[in-house]
């Protein structure tokens, strides 16, 4: 733009004011967070994305062991996932009791969200030394190594949440719902459901087409 | 086993006396020299109290410049040992002719050549890149900080806790022996069973936790921070091309991090995905790392990209032709860089159809790539070329650059790359592209911002013969490896049967000796300049009338960057703001709103650093108490609550007094 003489109203203020933002407020506090957060859980599932792809391409390759439909107790993994599925609900009411501002309300459905996380993971971990006790072990084929990589990194992931989970209710004690505590209780939401998500894949991908296999 | 053994093993895993290779002369010269070099550093700045200062204004700063420049430090320490490398394979093959074993056994050698890639890459390139990225993002777009300043800091420091690791294994034990991708199942425990590859895993994978977060916390910044008015088509180059450099580390490292799991389960457990029995496919993992790979090129390459678009608008003093277009190439790239990754194993035999498709989308990337040259040149086209050092790397790159993109074609084509595969052609051709790219731009993009991170230019002289001898050594040194990768000659080589090979052999040393004398010039071209910073200073805060937000503020910038946000109407702002005549404001101002340092970055990396290393060498315990320090550690911290602070407005006030008054000087100095 070019500024002509003739237009000498425009005061070195008013340029002022063009090109620098003279009322500014503090940036509201995290206000990337939940972008960040999710960014962050897109590569935590590039992540998975490679170990469906292993799995793709190794979950044939029984080596004259096992295979699915020996080792599969379906009734098993749908108890499983039905702990899962719960859990995340339980998180979505423990998220309406923190929208309402009710501290105990959401502790409480933390708690539950939390053993719901807690029985799911101990059935998996039944399930694991089961197969292991029959000597379906990660290590003898690229079907097993890629099966228990797979789900394992999947309960490694629940364990953390479940980390996570204990820390923020002692922070929420301590704190109370403040704005810092409640994204917290916000990404935790987001990455307690993406496991839901990934595991609705496992349960699909790994052990209903497993069967078919 | 006797049980004095056991206590050992339990006590340090595989480590023992004879981990340290004191049977090698040349390692040992070169830890003595380390020793003795770092004696007398950590002595000198015991003797001049310098490490409180270095602890609270840089280990624990979270301020996006001083973090950046630490990753260009990084980066330089690093190159000098990746680049010592080299010169040990180039005087290595000079030699080993003739019946003549050269003075590099093959377990040394086959280290330094794994080592060289392994450091440039990962450890060069890489912190050269997000340092560049750190420092003038934010500052490009009118920002403060980045979004998540501690987690800045923490990658930061996850990034040099793995570079410690790759340094610790030249002294401890051994580094990988398998080439820089460490394929299966040359690199699985039957064939490596020793801590080589263990120490690329973790040093990898640590530093790789901090290179994806880093990629996080730019593209939330990008995304989020940029000043008023600054749509995402008035976003500077460098900018734009940074952004698409993060997508692509965020959709990419973690295919780095999953392979290497895999490897890491295969080497500790026994597992068998890549293994040659038991259902294994050691092919998966050549795809897998390449899928994370060939996206790590563009990573390198883009944001130089956006450097050179920066240099050659501000010293042809235009606007840069065809700004969208650029726009439009880099996200092409971005896409196209994740469907040619097959092109690094044509030889693999994946038939007719796969290998024309991803040989096909491999010279379709030419185009964008093409474009963005035109671009530059149309945008020199009758135009006032200032020829300062900048603008000299980048006139360098594009001769140099064009050769190595050519050549890089050629792959593309199957049946030619059935023959050059693995050659020295090959290792030409990439030298061309990431030293004539990235080195080159790096080195563009230091004297071009130098001036704005320290307040004073780089001493000319000394940076025009760094130029000449690097841009001359360059050519001396990889054009036989050119015409020797024709003939037939393989990478990796240690001895050679046929003398006529010899004398392409000594070209290439006789380069990189002067491609040496050029990193010497570069680190004279420091001091002097560090020395002379009187003569060389810059008090305008714009030496180089410079277009972008950068330039708006002085140099080095106060550390709250602007005491206004600029408000951006166009293109260029800064220029425009220029020409505008916009007064900076006066009064007025606020209390500027800052994250506070913590050492929390610092001290989760060290541990980190630990549980590797207990992890590399065995360690059962070590590693599990780290692990366990590591979790608590990170907890602790997230029960910090007060992690930011105001300077106060009378504070802003003042330097933005003091700076004015600066202004006001140079202007009646001019006038």
């Amino acid at each position: 733009m070019s500024i002509a003489p003739a237009a000498a109203a425009v005061t070195d203020a008013d340029l002022t004011a063009r090109y620098y933002d003279l009322d500014e407020h503090d940036h509201p506090e995290g206000g990337s967070t939940m972008l960040g957060f999710w960014i962050y859980l897109m590569s935590d599932l590039l992540i998975f994305a490679m170990l469906f792809a292993t799995f793709g391409v190794l979950g044939a390759n029984y080596a004259a062991g096992p295979g699915p439909r020996d080792l599969f107790d379906l009734p098993l993994v749908a108890l499983n996932t039905s702990m899962l599925l719960f859990s995340s609900i339980t998180y979505g009411f423990a998220m309406l009791a923190m929208q309402k501002g009710v501290v105990r309300q959401t502790q409480l459905w933390l708690v539950i969200t939390g053993l719901f996380g807690a029985a799911f993971l101990g059935i998996e971990l039944y399930e694991f030394a089961h197969l292991i006790h029959e000597g379906a072990t990660p290590q003898r084929s690229a079907f097993l190594s890629a099966f228990f990589t797979l789900v394992g990194t999947h309960g490694l992931h629940v364990t953390f949440g479940l980390i996570w989970l204990v820390v923020l209710l002692v922070q929420v004690e301590q704190r109370g719902l403040i704005p810092a505590n409640r994204r917290r209780l916000m990404c935790l939401s987001l990455f307690w459901h993406f496991l839901d998500v990934v595991w609705i894949g496992v349960f699909t991908f790994v052990y209903l087409m497993g069967m078919l296999r | 086993m006797t049980s004095q053994d056991q206590h050992w093993s339990m006590l340090f895993g595989r480590l023992s006396l004879e981990s340290l290779p004191l049977h090698e002369p040349i390692i040992v010269a070169t830890f003595a020299a380390v020793a003795l070099g770092g004696a007398a550093l950590v002595g000198a700045l015991t003797w001049f109290r310098l490490w409180g200062y270095l602890w609270r204004e840089w280990f624990t700063s979270v301020d996006h410049k001083k973090i950046g420049i630490m990753y260009m430090v990084l980066g330089l320490v690093m190159f000098l040992r990746g680049f010592a490398d080299a010169v040990m394979m180039r005087i290595q093959q000079a030699i080993a002719f003739n019946g003549s074993e050269g003075y590099l056994n093959s377990h040394h050698y086959d280290q330094v050549f794994t080592a060289h890639g392994v450091i440039m890459i990962f450890f060069v390139a890489m912190p050269f890149v997000t340092g560049l990225m750190n420092y003038v993002v934010p500052l490009q777009i009118g920002a403060r900080d980045v979004s998540f300043p501690f987690l800045n800091n923490f990658s930061f420091w996850m990034t040099t806790a793995g570079a410690v690791l790759v340094m610790a294994s030249l002294f401890v034990g051994e580094f990988a022996q398998t080439g820089w991708l460490a394929y299966p199942p040359l690199s699985g425990i039957a064939y490596s069973p020793g801590v080589g590859v263990d120490y690329y895993i973790w040093a990898l994978q640590i530093a790789g936790v901090g290179t994806t977060l880093s990629g996080i916390n730019l593209i939330a910044t990008i995304v989020k921070m940029r000043a008023p008015g600054m749509t995402m088509m008035r976003m500077p180059v460098f900018t734009w091309t940074s952004l698409c450099t993060n997508v692509l580390i965020v959709a990419s490292f973690p295919v780095l991090t999953a392979v290497l799991a895999l490897l890491s389960l295969d080497r500790y457990v026994g597992t068998n995905f890549f293994t040659n029995d038991f259902g294994g496919s050691p092919m998966m993992y050549v795809n897998l790392i390449w899928i994370w790979g060939h996206p790590e090129v563009y990573i390198l390459i883009l944001p130089i990209f956006g450097v050179f678009s920066e240099v050659t608008a501000t010293f042809c003093g235009k606007r840069l032709f065809g700004y969208s277009s650029m726009v439009y190439a880099t996200v092409v790239i971005t896409i196209l860089s994740y469907l040619v990754w097959l092109h690094h194993f044509f030889t693999m035999g994946s038939g007719a159809s796969v290998n024309s498709f991803f040989g096909i989308t491999t010279m379709v990337i030419s185009i964008p790539t093409g474009a963005k040259l035109f671009n530059w040149l149309f945008t020199m086209y009758r135009a006032r070329i200032r020829f300062d050092l900048p603008m000299m790397w980048t006139v360098a790159f594009m001769l140099t650059f064009v050769i190595g993109g050519m050549t890089g074609v050629l792959l593309a084509v199957p049946p030619a790359d059935f023959v050059l595969h693995n050659s020295l052609f090959l290792i030409a051709h990439f030298h061309n592209v990431i030293i004539g790219g990235v080195v080159f731009g790096v080195f563009a993009a230091i004297n071009y911002w130098w001036p704005k991170a320290f307040g004073f230019r780089l001493d000319p002289f000394w940076g025009k013969i760094s130029f000449w001898c690097w841009v001359v050594g360059f050519w001396l040194a990889f054009t036989p490896l050119y015409v020797m990768g024709l003939m037939g000659v393989t990478r990796r080589l240690r001895v050679f049967d046929d003398p006529s090979l010899q004398i392409w052999f000594v070209i290439a040393a006789i380069g990189a000796g002067l491609i040496a004398c050029g990193i010497a010039a570069m680190l004279i071209q420091y001091a002097v300049s560090i020395i002379r910073r009187d003569q060389l200073r810059d008090e305008s805060g714009d030496p180089w009338n410079g277009r972008t937000l950068e330039w708006a503020t002085s140099s080095p910038p106060p550390n709250y960057n602007f005491a206004f946000t600029p408000v951006v109407h166009d293109l260029d702002a800064w220029d425009e703001m220029k020409r505008a005549g916009a007064p900076r404001p006066a009064g007025n101002f606020r209390a500027i709103h800052m994250p506070k340092n913590t050492g929390a970055g610092i001290i989760l990396a060290g541990i980190s650093t630990v549980c590797g290393f207990a992890l590399i060498w065995h360690i059962w315990w070590l590693a599990g108490v780290s692990l366990a320090a590591l979790l608590i550690t990170a907890i602790a911290h997230t029960f910090n609550y007060a992690r930011d602070f105001h300077i106060p407005a009378e504070t802003v006030a003042e330097t933005e007094a003091e700076r004015a008054r600066q202004l006001a000087a140079l202007k009646g100095a001019a006038a």
